[in-house]
């Protein structure tokens, strides 16, 4: 019961964290409103009994990615957001959109779905049975999506760095610049 | 167990353990100022009570009688909320530590109307079979009090010292959390009481991981921001960082953040390499209860007085001499040690 009521809660919290991230004017209140989600998320893998994946939610994503959205925010100086009154085609589409689909997921959850109710903290979630799972079963998709990852980080520098960059840090830019530096202070 | 004397047992625990960590964190203040004073050839706090022992009594005194300034310029919400942010991040991680054995209580009754129940607990507030990964969650999430500190002040000193520390911090997150990997190979298991019951008859971490003992302690020493990583608040430079702006009891509690993670850290290196509460037992029943929290607690006391010992040894470094040994020395190192204790655990098998 008490599971039930805390599972409830924090679903709740989850919820009014994302609509306080979409909102919120400011970036790093949307930021801070992810947070709450990608928390709350985290206490409802807990009460599921899946403590390690929690754990890992904290670490990683409220931990650690967060922290880098925040950094960028935050070096970027970023202010207000105007508000906008969004597009038209959104309103069309969208609202009719989200509600067919809520009520095609909610119909088939309650009328289609022939598993169980699982209860609360009843999967297996230890480290152990997720890492027997992941190096077992799952070992080639794991891998793949670990290339995959790869692939976008390298991507990420070649993005980043400016073209003939590569080809230019070999012209020792740093002895260059130090006479200069070393001849201002000798003129001080 | 009866849910009343589980929550009875618990809130004792807690309100032991905090009481305890409270006042080791006044009490490594003081030791901090006393050791550099004599590091220095000078006295240190002597006024206050016998060798200025009574020092921090008199501080907090002094912290919350200070008049509370907030600048007009602060984001308000965030100013207020950035302490509080890193003090209860760097409280609560000390949940999760153990520091002993077990105690059993058996039933006993006071006089005719108190009964209590037998009661057999463990020296811990709660043991979780992922308390590793609960500190780490928890240290990770303090970020958030120094860089939201140094946004909301609104004022440039606040805001670098902020910014490096998340800098900082990322980069130095992710050498911690290799280094530990290794001891978790060794050890296999994710609890830290399990990881200590596993290092019995001196079979101590630090001679199976010398190399994992020393990136932790490095990299733990930048993520709470202690010299030689203290960039965020270089004085010198950035007159106090992320805490500029900061007055009275706001101020005191960036520093209790400060020193409650120095005890998780020295902690966290008593747990994982040096044996935990394990030592030489003897004597009395009681006495072998108490022995082994004295021996944790001396080696943590070790930890702490190492931290004030390299503060006062150790000059600053630059800026990019903390990226580089951060990404191309330190990571590497860890990254090394993992592979080679992993092939060393396989081939044993």
């Amino acid at each position: 019961m008490l599971h039930l009521i805390l599972f409830l809660f924090f679903g709740a919290v989850c919820v009014a964290g994302a609509i306080s991230l979409l909102a919120q004017s400011h970036p790093i209140n949307s930021a801070l409103s992810l947070i709450v989600v990608m928390a709350s998320l985290a206490v409802e893998y807990l009460l599921l009994g899946a403590e390690f994946v929690a754990a890992v939610q904290v670490i990683v994503y409220a931990g650690a990615i967060m922290v880098l959205f925040i950094f960028v925010i935050m070096l970027l100086n970023a202010g207000s957001e105007d508000r906008t009154k969004g597009s038209r085609v959104a309103i069309i589409l969208g609202v009719p959109g989200v509600l067919t689909a809520a009520l095609l997921v909610g119909w088939t959850l309650v009328f289609r779905s022939h598993t169980e109710m699982v209860s609360i903290g009843a999967l297996p979630g230890g480290p152990k049975e997720i890492a027997r799972l992941l190096f077992h079963e799952f070992l080639l998709p794991f891998e793949v999506t670990s290339v995959l990852i790869l692939i976008a980080i390298m991507g990420a520098v070649v993005l980043a760095s400016k073209p003939g960059a590569v080809s230019k840090r070999h012209d020792d830019e740093m002895p260059k610049a130090m006479p200069e530096l070393v001849g201002a202070g000798k003129d001080r | 167990m009866s849910i009343t004397t589980f929550l009875i047992i618990s809130i004792i625990k807690s309100a032991a353990v905090v009481g305890v960590l409270l006042t080791a964190v006044a009490y490594s203040v003081w030791l901090e100022r006393k050791v550099s004073a004599h590091i220095q050839n000078r006295w240190g706090p002597t006024r206050v009570g016998p060798f200025g022992l009574l020092q921090p009594l008199a501080d907090g005194v002094k912290f919350i009688f200070k008049e509370d300034l907030t600048q007009p310029h602060v984001y308000k919400p965030l100013y207020i909320a950035a302490p509080i942010i890193a003090v209860v991040f760097a409280i609560s991680s000390i949940a999760v530590v153990p520091f002993g054995n077990s105690v059993y209580i058996p039933e006993t009754h006071i006089g005719s109307w108190l009964t209590i129940p037998e009661i057999y607990t463990p020296f811990q507030i709660t043991d979780l079979n992922i308390g590793l990964l609960v500190i780490l969650g928890i240290t990770s999430m303090g970020v958030y009090g120094v860089a939201l500190a140094g946004w909301s002040s609104n004022s440039k000193y606040s805001l670098l010292g902020g910014l490096r520390a998340s800098a900082q911090m990322i980069s130095y997150e992710v050498s911690l959390g290799l280094s530990l990997v290794g001891v978790i190979i060794v050890t296999g298991s994710l609890s830290l009481r399990e990881i200590v019951e596993a290092q019995h008859h001196m079979h101590w971490n630090i001679f199976l991981q010398p190399i994992a003992f020393f990136t932790y302690l490095i990299s733990a020493y930048a993520e709470t921001n202690r010299t030689p990583f203290d960039l965020p608040e270089a004085e010198s430079e950035l007159v106090a960082g992320y805490h500029t702006e900061y007055s009275a009891m706001k101020f005191a509690m960036f520093f209790m953040a400060e020193y409650a993670n120095m005890v998780t850290v020295a902690c966290l290196a008593t747990l994982l390499f040096f044996g935990g509460w394990l030592g030489p037992v003897f004597g009395p029943p009681i006495l072998q209860l108490v022995l082994p929290i004295i021996w944790f607690c001396l080696k943590v006391f070790f930890f702490m007085f190492l931290y004030v010992w390299v503060r006062w040894t150790l000059p600053r470094f630059r800026y990019d001499q903390l990226m580089t040994f951060g990404w191309k020395f330190l990571l590497p190192v860890a990254i090394a040690n993992i592979v080679v204790t992993a092939l060393f655990v396989a081939w044993r098998a």
